[in-house]
């Protein structure tokens, strides 16, 4: 590890302010000190928000619910409003790392986690991401789980978090605060496409940090996240899917659908849902919805096989969330 | 930088350079090596230990980051001579081989044991609402972030099992 100017934030304001001079943000550390290790990062200050007071879970006036920005993934999967009302949160959450690292990753922190592009990690490979210009290794390299949506000529890493697909499903918003004052966002706008500067990867402005993410009241319907993974346990998703999905005499009348694995954000495509809305609920509708979504969808040889298993985990939500409960 | 960290009940004041992560703080400045260093990428576990009671891992952690934090290591949780109940049946039922990814498992057995208790869900719960029993497959779940290369988990499994039975029956003995 390079060696670094390490300095405590005395509140959000300080550390927008040493953001705004260029210092890195660490909270949780899961991602950022791992990657600080192999020199894929090496920012010469850190500011350390871990120990700021931004760990509130509290209902919203309007009957949804802000989450600290420091809330660890833990204590937000925990937490009984999200169990109840948010399900397909709390299981985003579990389906993702181990409890040892749950316990310190923090929810801004997975909102802005890195990429586990194998060769963004690798610093002797060409990556457009880390080195601008470089060219991507990944076209034709090992690019089984990067992306087959949204991806460019430039870049095809996946967005790794699973949080943060539950959270697109649920409309959320994320609150900013920099020198310059505080703003809101709507999630779907915080994650950038790479095109041609995958560097860029968020609409954050020097100097903006992340202060809480809100959520709207519980949509009506049945919520589930269906996870696939090269193993049961302790895996990024291949495919994941946060869906919402609500019925009314056996056609559908709401649906939110949200996707990991595939592309460089959490996707969402209103295009896919608008194909669900007031149909019957079963094969058909579903076989549409894939249509729709994997319509652009494009495979660079390893990861080839994403596109039909995102056929079948789309169909297997959408089964989940219409069948009758015995 | 001067930290101050509590370790095994013991305060300690320390001088280290930023860059110093918890579990070389231990290691290689307090002489506790019980906390091992597997792939010092928090894939393993094998640095499993308590901070303020909850397990991390502990290569992926800055020393000051946890300024004033109490930790339990290994060495807090029994001796040779007066093990813990996990110590113990670790040892009763052969849960290793090697013996290297040993005090992370048991550190982080000791940590889901009380995650249990307190009602905490995990990936294979059935109904989040509910609070969950430590069956096989949820001690499968909750502990995967340890790995045994020697691949010793039905041994580890029946060792930790052993110990929720013993515990749930001191629990029912002592109401």
């Amino acid at each position: 590890m390079r060696p670094f100017d390490y300095s405590r934030a005395d509140g959000a304001p300080d550390a927008a302010a040493k953001a705004a001079q260029g210092a890195t943000i660490l909270a949780g550390g899961t991602n950022l000190l791992d990657l600080m290790k192999l020199e894929v990062m090496a920012p010469e200050a850190v500011v350390d928000i871990s120990r700021l007071d931004l760990t509130g879970i509290t209902p919203t006036e309007d009957g949804g619910l802000r989450i600290g920005a420091l809330v660890t993934n833990t204590d937000l999967a925990n937490d009984r409003t999200v169990r109840t009302q948010y399900p397909v949160l709390s299981r985003a959450l579990l389906s993702g790392a181990t409890v040892q690292l749950r316990n310190k990753a923090t929810t801004g922190g997975n909102l802005l986690q890195r990429t586990r592009c194998p060769y963004f990690y690798d610093t002797g490979a060409a990556c457009n991401k880390r080195d601008p210009g470089s060219g991507c290794a990944a076209m034709t390299g090992c690019n089984r789980i990067l992306a087959v949506l949204g991806g460019s000529d430039h870049c095809i890493a996946t967005h790794p978090s699973d949080m943060a697909v539950a959270m697109r499903a649920l409309r959320a918003r994320v609150a900013l605060e920099s020198p310059e004052g505080t703003r809101e966002i709507a999630l779907a706008d915080l994650h950038v496409l790479p095109g041609d500067t995958p560097e860029v990867e968020t609409v954050l402005q020097p100097g903006e940090v992340i202060t809480s993410v809100i959520l709207p009241p519980a949509p009506p319907g049945r919520q589930a996240y269906v996870k696939i993974r090269d193993r049961a346990s302790y895996a990024f998703a291949l495919v994941s899917v946060a869906g919402i999905v609500a019925i009314e005499d056996g056609r559908i009348t709401e649906a939110a659908l949200a996707f990991g694995g595939l592309a460089p954000k959490p996707w969402r495509d209103p295009e896919v849902e608008a194909a669900l809305i007031g149909q019957p609920a079963g094969p058909a509708a579903a076989e549409a919805a894939a249509d729709v979504l994997l319509a652009d969808a494009k495979g660079h040889g390893g990861n080839d096989f994403k596109i039909p298993l995102a056929r079948r985990t789309l169909k297997r939500a959408l089964r989940e969330l219409t069948e009758a409960t015995s | 930088m001067i930290i101050t960290l509590t370790v095994n009940g013991r305060r300690t004041e320390l001088d280290l350079d930023p860059r110093t992560t918890l579990l070389d703080a231990l290691r290689h400045h307090l002489a506790l090596t019980g906390t091992k260093k597997g792939c010092d990428h928090g894939q393993c576990g094998a640095c499993t230990l308590l901070v303020n009671g909850r397990r991390i891992n502990s290569c992926l952690a800055l020393a000051a980051s946890h300024d004033g934090d109490e930790i339990t290591t290994i060495e807090g949780l029994g001796k040779p001579e007066a093990m813990s109940d996990l110590q113990a049946a670790f040892v009763q039922h052969d849960g290793y081989q090697c013996g290297y990814c040993t005090p992370g498992q048991i550190m982080s057995a000791e940590a889901m044991l009380a995650e249990v208790a307190e009602g905490w869900p995990s990936y294979v719960t059935r109904a989040l609402d509910d609070d969950p029993t430590l069956t096989d497959e949820e001690m499968a779940e909750r502990m995967s972030g340890n790995l045994c290369r020697c691949s010793a988990y039905p041994r580890i499994r029946q060792a930790i099992g052993a110990v929720r039975d013993a515990r749930a029956s001191r629990t029912e003995a002592a109401e």
